[in-house]
């Protein structure tokens, strides 16, 4: 497509300066937009995860303490009562093994007497015996009949024989009830001994753990050193069955170790050994349920975290956007006053050049102008001679190229005199005419058809001279390269209103597209690659501002291209307004 | 009327001494001067009832002769040349009190009327 904005006003008088083109500017702008959203998004990020890493750790443990320490104490004190009421069984049936002799225990109604107050007093106990330091039972009282039964080579027999007392782990006893025995040897003053034996069934254990008063969540209980359940446990097995995981590290302080149950859940598992017998109570929680409201602030964090991380980066995103733009258009604004102010100096220059050849033209032109004169006055003085007709011709004809040589010297001087900005009374026709006359030439060669529809009655305007010019020009400049040689421009003057006036430009060149059209007066938008700087319109578009008029333009591909130029009757007001 | 009595004052030789002897067949008596300085002094010596003075020249400028043309003599009238396109010297001679200005090249029957006008009784009382 032909070049709507190429400056060849410029292009006719200078060589055109080369500016980055359009593509160069995009690629610098990205990077200083990445640069800054990096280092951006880098400063206000950073900190906020890494305090988000130090807040989760020390809440995560700051928590963790704080919901281990009851479990802990609550494992101390359960352990304890646990001991309390071993050594209270222990005691009542010490007490009784040293408070009667053995020939009384033997007796199976003193035994009988005696089992029956003991039960009475401490509950639990199912039955009570005497065994001779042989192992042999001398009286029972009980659901079995075990009198006579020997015990020389259970290993309770020997243990109680060596340590005095013993406590034993809990087995299936009478009537399918989990018991345990408790068996105290006495030693008389004459050295003979007897063991007095009694079962106590473990109901007491389950109300030691039911007092720890637990969630459904959680679950005490106990177990052997060699991991047997002593009691049931609501979620790992009945009595007597093995516990299902490894077991803790002997540890006689309670201690709390996270580890994972059979089906794989996280646990906190709170255990204390005991020193004898060999128990060790369990308190076993779910870490989900412990760390329930922590996790629930975790995600609350982590929302907050996502929210605020989203917010920066729209606000750095925004932001970079705002300013990255904010320099482009000042960068592109500085660059087109830049231009702007070379384009009127090269314009300023051109015309100081245009002015000083003129005038020294001038001054010889206005010689030959007297010469001829001269000559003319001479031969007219003259009687009629020979050819006198002929030398009348010659020298009428070279007034006439001194006519045609001063039109154009004038209107160099002119050119160079309206360099200056100054408001002046304007003819609009007069400016379109002598812009025309700049190019006669070129529309002559190029067989262009020029057409000057001008309103005589055009009210004289008050504007810039000089300016105008330039504008007429460049757009003038757009329509002559717009056209085939051969094609049509018509320049119509018209009154619009009283205080509006208007130029129109119309030729049946090769016209533009709606985006071309939309962009026209964008500097540095050309459309040829490499053909003019793309100011010419831009420039037209700034001064037509600055002179309180607009400028439209309309046109169709293959058709044409018209531009407007609507000025008011007075710059100066509006200009200023 | 009487015969009209100018200087023509310019510093191209050629121009001002063809444009007399032009002047000098119209049956106007003329006196030349090539530069400012010479101006004044034929002015002084003949008092002639106008100047055709050119704007550029070397030495004194046209429009500082008129200044003190009109200083010493306001009663003579002065028509200014300008070769300079510019109408701006030729305004502001006529602040200055010059007739009016004319541009180079100029046409011999223009510069007669204007001559002509420039020494009519009534434009000189107008003015």
């Amino acid at each position: 497509m032909a070049d709507r904005n190429s400056d060849q006003a410029t292009s006719i008088l200078a060589e055109p300066v080369r500016f980055p083109s359009e593509e160069e500017f995009p690629r610098r702008y990205r990077l200083l937009r990445r640069n800054m959203i990096l280092i951006m998004v880098a400063v206000t990020i950073l900190p906020l995860v890494m305090m988000a890493v130090i807040n989760h750790y020390e809440y995560q443990q700051a928590l963790r303490r704080e919901i281990i320490t009851p479990m802990r104490s609550l494992v101390s004190k359960t352990q304890h009562s646990f001991e309390l009421f071993l050594t209270e069984r222990l005691s009542a049936v010490s007490f009784i093994a040293s408070a009667y002799s053995f020939e009384e225990l033997s007796d199976q109604k003193t035994l009988n007497r005696i089992f029956h107050v003991m039960k009475d007093k401490f509950g639990g106990f199912v039955d009570l015996g005497l065994i001779d330091s042989f192992g042999v039972q001398k009286s029972y009282v009980g659901p079995y009949s075990l009198e006579g039964k020997t015990y020389m080579d259970h290993d309770w027999f020997r243990e109680v024989t060596v340590r005095g007392e013993h406590i034993s782990e809990v087995f299936m006893g009478y009537r399918k009830f989990p018991h345990f025995v408790i068996a105290i040897r006495t030693e008389n003053q004459i050295g003979e001994n007897w063991i007095l034996r009694a079962t106590i069934d473990t109901e007491k254990f389950n109300s030691l753990i039911a007092s720890m008063g637990l969630d459904s969540s959680s679950d005490a209980f106990i177990v052997n050193h060699s991991g047997v359940f002593q009691t049931s446990s609501r979620f790992y097995g009945k009595v007597l069955e093995r516990f299902p995981m490894p077991m803790p590290p002997i540890n006689y302080e309670t201690d709390v170790v996270e580890t994972m149950d059979p089906q794989g859940h996280p646990i906190l598992l709170a255990y204390k050994y005991f020193l004898s017998p060999s128990f060790v109570l369990m308190l076993a929680k779910p870490r989900s349920e412990v760390l329930k409201s922590w996790y629930t602030l975790k995600s609350e964090i982590l929302i907050i975290f996502i929210v605020s991380v989203l917010l920066i980066f729209l606000v750095v995103f925004k932001i970079t956007d705002i300013l990255v733009k904010r320099i482009e258009i000042s960068d592109r604004e500085r660059l087109v006053t830049y231009h702007e102010i070379e384009h009127t100096n090269k314009l300023a220059s051109v015309g100081r050049l245009a002015a000083g050849v003129a005038h020294e033209i001038n001054n010889p032109m206005a010689i030959i102008n007297e010469k001829a004169g001269l000559l003319q006055d001479l031969i007219e003085t003259m009687p009629t001679f020979e050819r006198k007709e002929k030398f009348l011709k010659l020298t009428e004809s070279i007034n006439a190229c001194v006519d045609r040589c001063s039109t154009i010297t004038h209107r160099l001087l002119g050119f160079a005199r309206r360099m200056d900005v100054e408001i002046e009374t304007i003819d609009l026709n007069e400016v379109v005419q002598e812009v025309y006359g700049f190019l006669e030439k070129e529309a002559f060669h190029r067989n262009i058809e020029v057409r000057l529809n001008l309103d005589k009655e055009l009210p004289e305007i008050s504007s810039d001279h000089g300016q105008l010019q330039q504008v007429f020009l460049n757009i003038l400049n757009n329509a002559f390269s717009a056209v085939e040689d051969g094609g049509s421009i018509a320049i119509t003057s018209r009154r619009q209103d009283p205080e509006l006036v208007s130029v129109s430009i119309e030729d049946n060149g090769i016209g533009m597209s709606e985006e071309t059209m939309s962009r026209i007066f964008d500097p540095f938008f050309t459309g040829r690659k490499g053909y003019g700087t793309g100011l010419g319109l831009s420039i037209t578009y700034g001064i037509i501002k600055k002179l309180g008029g607009h400028i439209e333009v309309n046109s169709r591909e293959g058709k044409g291209t018209t531009f407007t130029v609507f000025l008011p009757k007075s710059a100066k007001q509006e200009a200023e307004a | 009327m009487n015969k009209i009595k100018v200087l023509l004052v310019d510093d191209e030789q050629e121009f001002v001494s063809t444009l007399a002897e032009r002047l000098e067949f119209r049956d106007i008596e003329t006196l030349v001067a090539m530069n400012g300085e010479q101006a004044l002094h034929l002015i002084e010596e003949h008092k002639p009832p106008l100047v055709v003075l050119d704007v550029l020249m070397p030495g004194i400028g046209g429009l500082d002769v008129l200044k003190r043309i009109k200083r010493k003599h306001p009663e003579i009238q002065v028509i200014l040349l300008t070769g300079h396109g510019s109408t701006k010297d030729g305004i502001k001679g006529m602040y200055q009190g010059a007739f009016d200005y004319l541009m180079k090249p100029v046409n011999i029957e223009e510069l007669i009327n204007r001559m002509n006008e420039a020494l009519e009784p009534s434009k000189l009382r107008s003015r």
